[in-house]
């Protein structure tokens, strides 16, 4: 309890060196780009094939669900359309991201860290938190929602599929997607999807940062980073989802 | 020149540094010597601010740096170099990128002037044409010098370097501390070097701090540290054959 506790204050501590002005404006574009690189586009691929299986696997589901040759068969567009931009496309892909992104930024900090590769960055007198961390956080606030809004995209075409090889006709399908379209919802998921960005950026930068010792200690330090991105993610999509729909 | 006044030091209930202090020369090659886990790393380290210390004072040049706020920390170390290690160079970086990157965060020079000063050092420690290579293809001895090329970029007024040459061949080795003492001299700089090799302190020890037990046992130069009578030091220092030897003829 006191540990965790001394933990969070090392993270606030942490967290006010990130947020100071880049002391070297072309430098810090430069990181950004390389990092956008890393967090974002290096993840296309992953939230591509997942958001497809997973939205045609939805669209299937609803169609057994749905015996009832009373209710519409559009609701099922309807029903993939809102599951994936409320809850799986921000919080499931949220969640993949955590352990790909989240491992990866751990252990490269953490390396820098036992290299002292991070001293050599401080002596030099650079603030290291800021110069490796901010980078990191901006380039995932802009690529997480533009690779959520792929994973909606990507989604509704493996629903479109899934349906199609369960006989879901194409015209119900477009109907339901386009029946009732709340605009807030798409609003919703995005601040949700900037809030994951952030922690698991800032978390697993701070294990990466606060790695001691050895090599083996990275490892160990991306398991934590990747283990409490992931809680975190739980707890705010929680919190987030009373305070913002409810 | 940098001073250190009554430095105190524990990690824990580890007290590591008790009551050190010293005058590190400029122009001049300051050694500081001791057994593995005697706490010269952790010196260096307090000297440039990376470990607060407990107590003690710290000056570089009449500038008190243990007063200082961070800003004013980071001013300071900007006139020093600083060899770790393990070279601790930026590794997705070529050795180019790595010797420019403090020109490009702290000067407004132009890619052409810091192209240069690159190739400048990078000549100086005889690696020229070596510019694209990345750390990982390095050679342990290549990895030093261009370490040393990034330390020497910002033309430091104060050089630190930590075992710079732990883990090299013999013959390297005494390259890498040569190339240190040269650049010291030719640019009359205050270099510290950290070391436990015998070697390193016949070829380059001007000024020689024995640690032992947290404070400075013995102080002077290499004649005086091999006509010496201090019973720990000699145990330290003649701890191989050879240098009986070398005591006895
Ligand atoms: N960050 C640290 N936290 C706790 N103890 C440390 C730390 N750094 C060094 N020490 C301890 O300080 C002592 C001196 O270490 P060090 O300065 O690395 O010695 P040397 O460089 O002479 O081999 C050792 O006992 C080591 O365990
Ligand atoms: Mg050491």
């Amino acid at each position: 309890m006191i540990k965790s506790l001394k933990n969070l204050g090392d993270y606030f501590i942490m967290m006010k060196k990130v947020m100071s002005k880049p002391e070297k404006y072309s430098m810090f574009f430069r990181q950004l780009k390389l990092e956008i690189h890393k967090i974002g586009l290096d993840s296309v691929g992953i939230v591509i094939i997942i958001s497809f299986f997973i939205g045609a696997v939805i669209t299937i589901q609803q169609y057994l669900n749905i015996e009832d040759p009373l209710i519409p068969k559009y609701l099922i567009g309807l029903v993939t359309r809102d599951a994936l931009i409320l809850e799986f496309s921000p919080t499931m892909i949220g969640l993949i991201l955590a352990g790909k992104i989240g491992s990866n930024i751990s252990s490269e900090i953490g390396t820098m860290r036992v290299t002292e590769q991070i001293d050599a960055l401080e002596i030099m007198g650079i603030n290291s938190a800021s110069f490796l961390v901010l980078p990191k956080i901006i380039a995932s606030i802009i690529s997480f929602p533009i690779l959520i809004i792929l994973s909606v995209s990507i989604g509704i075409i493996g629903g479109l599929f899934g349906g199609q090889s369960v006989g879901v006709l194409t015209s119900d399908f477009i109907q339901g997607l386009q029946y009732e379209f709340i605009p807030f919802y798409v609003s919703y998921s995005i601040i949700k999807t900037v809030v994951f960005a952030f922690l698991i950026t800032s978390v697993s930068s701070y294990f990466g940062y606060h790695t001691q010792g050895g090599a083996i200690n990275v490892g160990i330090s991306s398991t934590k980073a990747v283990v409490y991105s992931s809680i975190f993610i739980l707890i705010f999509n929680f919190i987030l989802t009373d305070l913002i729909l409810s | 020149m940098i001073v250190v006044e009554n430095i105190y030091k524990q990690f824990g209930g580890n007290k590591v540094l008790n009551d050190v202090s010293f005058t590190f020369e400029q122009g001049k090659t300051n050694l500081i010597i001791g057994e593995s886990g005697s706490g010269k790393t952790t010196l260096l380290k307090i000297l440039i601010g990376l470990h607060e210390l407990d107590s003690g004072n710290i000056i570089y040049d009449g500038r008190v740096f243990n007063q200082m706020k961070l800003k004013e920390k980071r001013q300071i170390r900007q006139e020093i170099g600083m060899l770790f290690q393990g070279g601790a160079l930026f590794d997705y970086m070529t050795v180019e990128e790595n010797i420019m990157f403090p020109l490009t965060m702290f000067t407004d020079q132009s890619t052409e002037e810091k192209l240069d000063r690159v190739n400048f050092c990078l000549k100086r420690v005889n690696l020229e044409n070596k510019n694209e290579l990345l750390p990982a293809e390095l050679s342990g001895g290549m990895l030093k010098r261009v370490a040393i090329a990034r330390a020497i970029s910002m033309n430091p007024r104060y050089l630190l370097c930590d075992e710079p040459n732990s883990g090299l061949d013999p013959k390297t080795a005494i390259l890498i501390d040569n190339l240190i003492k040269e650049i010291t001299e030719e640019y009359n700089i205050t270099t510290i070097v950290n070391t436990h090799d015998m070697n390193s302190v016949m070829q380059i020890g001007e000024k020689i701090a024995f640690i032992y037990e947290g404070s400075i046992w013995w102080e002077g130069n290499k004649e005086e540290l091999i006509n010496s009578n201090n019973m720990e030091l000699n145990e330290f220092v003649f701890a191989s054959e050879l240098f009986k030897r070398l005591k006895k003829s």
